[in-house]
């Protein structure tokens, strides 16, 4: 009696289900992401102890790292998504590809600030030719070219279609970019925290970074979800439900 | 009406294409140019000392190639797409990912040849010691066809769209940064007299896979974009 998971995924995949869908889960994603949000910052804050080596001036790693984190982790569902949307031509999947790209470019923005403000008392550089800086930049030139690309093309959808394209492209050559500038040159320390094994940080600086890491997943979601929803709108505008939709507003 | 077999069609294309690129020379020798005068103000910008200049020399030869080639990639499908040629070899019965490979192939021989040709006058420019300048012809052999299948890539994306170059830019130079890595990689080692042989595989191995899979992905993205 398993099989209403399949057949519901198969109802979500049309527009105004998913526009329901995603109307009823955005609200909870956003007050969730900001709870945990705010517990994990002041966690980071305020309740972890101070490095013993950097000071205070770790604590922007509670930032720094689930943005970094989030920037692989959207460019992984766009690439998915674009996938999805190329061999099957779903047409919300094409949506979900091209939304996530603007928010997943804020990420790696995010990252590639902080890092270089982190960077300053801990290197003594804003900047430094590094291997994960360097693929940070280029992963940030992946998303704005698929952007690019995007808005380049009347049709919205033949647009998307050759962005997925593009954006399928960038995840074959991701970990080549990254091993050849690891082979370039590196000075960023290797990474810390290890899901299988032991990691090599303290638990009451852990607990804030893993809380963090889900408040920008939950806030990624409620992003999307919005984008999406506004997309749809316009890419279906001609259609029935949204016209239901838009008489129903108006009524309002 | 018979079918022309693979070959002749093959041999065809690259005829065309050669005989097309031939009729208007002045377009071949743009890049050409382009390299030559760009070469030129790097001893403008960083004064005519011998040492510095031979040290960044190998790199500047490089990059002024690939921005030479982006130049000139744009203009790949253009003119195909603009008499409707390119959408009469969409339809055609011979396979398009070949077709298209013959097409990279005479875009190639076209832009980056002479460019190649005229690599070692632009290293000497900038006193690159003439026994690093086969590694540096090297180096281009494998790194040229690369950027040419990569970019075709690009350029099928971009076919429906106006005005792309600048996207096109946006779009390539972040992926072609492994080929620029490995070729200046190699040229860098042969200048410091260590083994350079390495960087040189890693690009053979690139230039193995993008020349399979590149024309088919050309094919898939040039049917994207034209697909209205």
């Amino acid at each position: 009696m398993a099989n209403w998971i399949p057949l519901w995924l198969h109802k979500l995949g049309s527009p105004p289900t998913f526009y329901r869908f995603a109307g009823s889960v955005r609200p909870w994603a956003l007050a969730l992401a900001l709870v945990t949000g705010t517990i994990a910052l002041y966690g980071g804050l305020v309740l972890a102890p101070a490095d013993y080596q950097q000071g205070d001036a770790y604590r922007i790693i509670f930032i720094h790292v689930p943005s970094a984190w989030m920037s692989m982790f959207i460019y992984g569902v766009m690439g998915v998504a674009a996938f999805i949307a190329l061999v099957w031509r779903i047409k919300l999947a094409e949506v979900v590809a091209m939304e996530s790209a603007p928010i997943g470019a804020a990420f790696t923005f995010i990252t590639l600030v902080t890092g270089s403000l982190w960077g300053r008392p801990m290197w003594g550089t804003w900047w430094t030719w590094d291997a994960r800086l360097t693929s940070e930049l280029v992963l940030l030139f992946l998303y704005l070219g698929v952007i690019g690309l995007y808005h380049a093309f009347e049709d919205r959808r033949q647009g998307a279609r050759a962005a997925a394209f593009l954006a399928i492209i960038g995840i074959i050559n991701v970990p080549i970019v990254h091993f050849s500038v690891n082979w370039w040159n590196t000075l960023h320390q290797g990474s810390t925290i290890s899901i299988f094994g032991h990691s090599k940080m303290s638990g009451d600086m852990l607990w804030p970074l893993l809380l963090m890491m889900l408040a920008t997943k939950l806030y990624y979601v409620a992003s999307l979800f919005r984008r999406v929803r506004t997309d749809l709108l316009a890419l279906e505008s001609g259609k029935d439900w949204v016209r239901q939709i838009a008489e129903s507003e108006v009524r309002l | 009406m018979t079918r022309a077999s693979l070959s002749s069609a093959c041999t065809a294309m690259l005829r065309r294409d050669l005989t097309l690129a031939w009729r208007r020379r002045g377009d071949i020798a743009m890049p050409v140019l382009y390299a030559l005068i760009v070469t030129m103000l790097f001893p403008f910008a960083l004064g005519p000392e011998d040492t510095l200049l031979q040290r960044i020399a190998g790199g500047v030869v490089l990059v002024t190639v690939l921005l030479a080639m982006l130049l000139a990639l744009d203009a790949m499908f253009s003119s195909d797409i603009e008499d409707g040629s390119l959408e009469q070899l969409v339809i055609a019965p011979q396979p398009l990912a070949l077709m298209l490979g013959m097409k990279i192939l005479a875009h190639w021989l076209t832009t980056a040849l002479p460019l190649i040709v005229i690599s070692p006058l632009l290293a000497a420019m900038l006193h690159l010691p003439a026994t690093v300048i086969p590694v540096l012809l090297l180096a281009l052999l494998m790194a040229t066809p690369l950027l040419s299948l990569l970019g075709a890539v690009l350029v099928a994306l971009t076919a429906g769209t106006r005005r792309s170059g600048m996207l096109l830019a946006l779009m390539l130079l972040p992926l072609c940064v492994p080929a620029v890595i490995f070729a200046a990689g190699a040229v860098a080692a042969a200048q410091q007299g260590l083994p350079w042989l390495a960087p040189i595989a890693w690009l053979g191995a690139a230039l193995v896979l993008a020349v399979v899979l590149a024309p088919l992905a050309c094919a898939a993205a040039l049917r994207i974009a034209l697909d209205a």
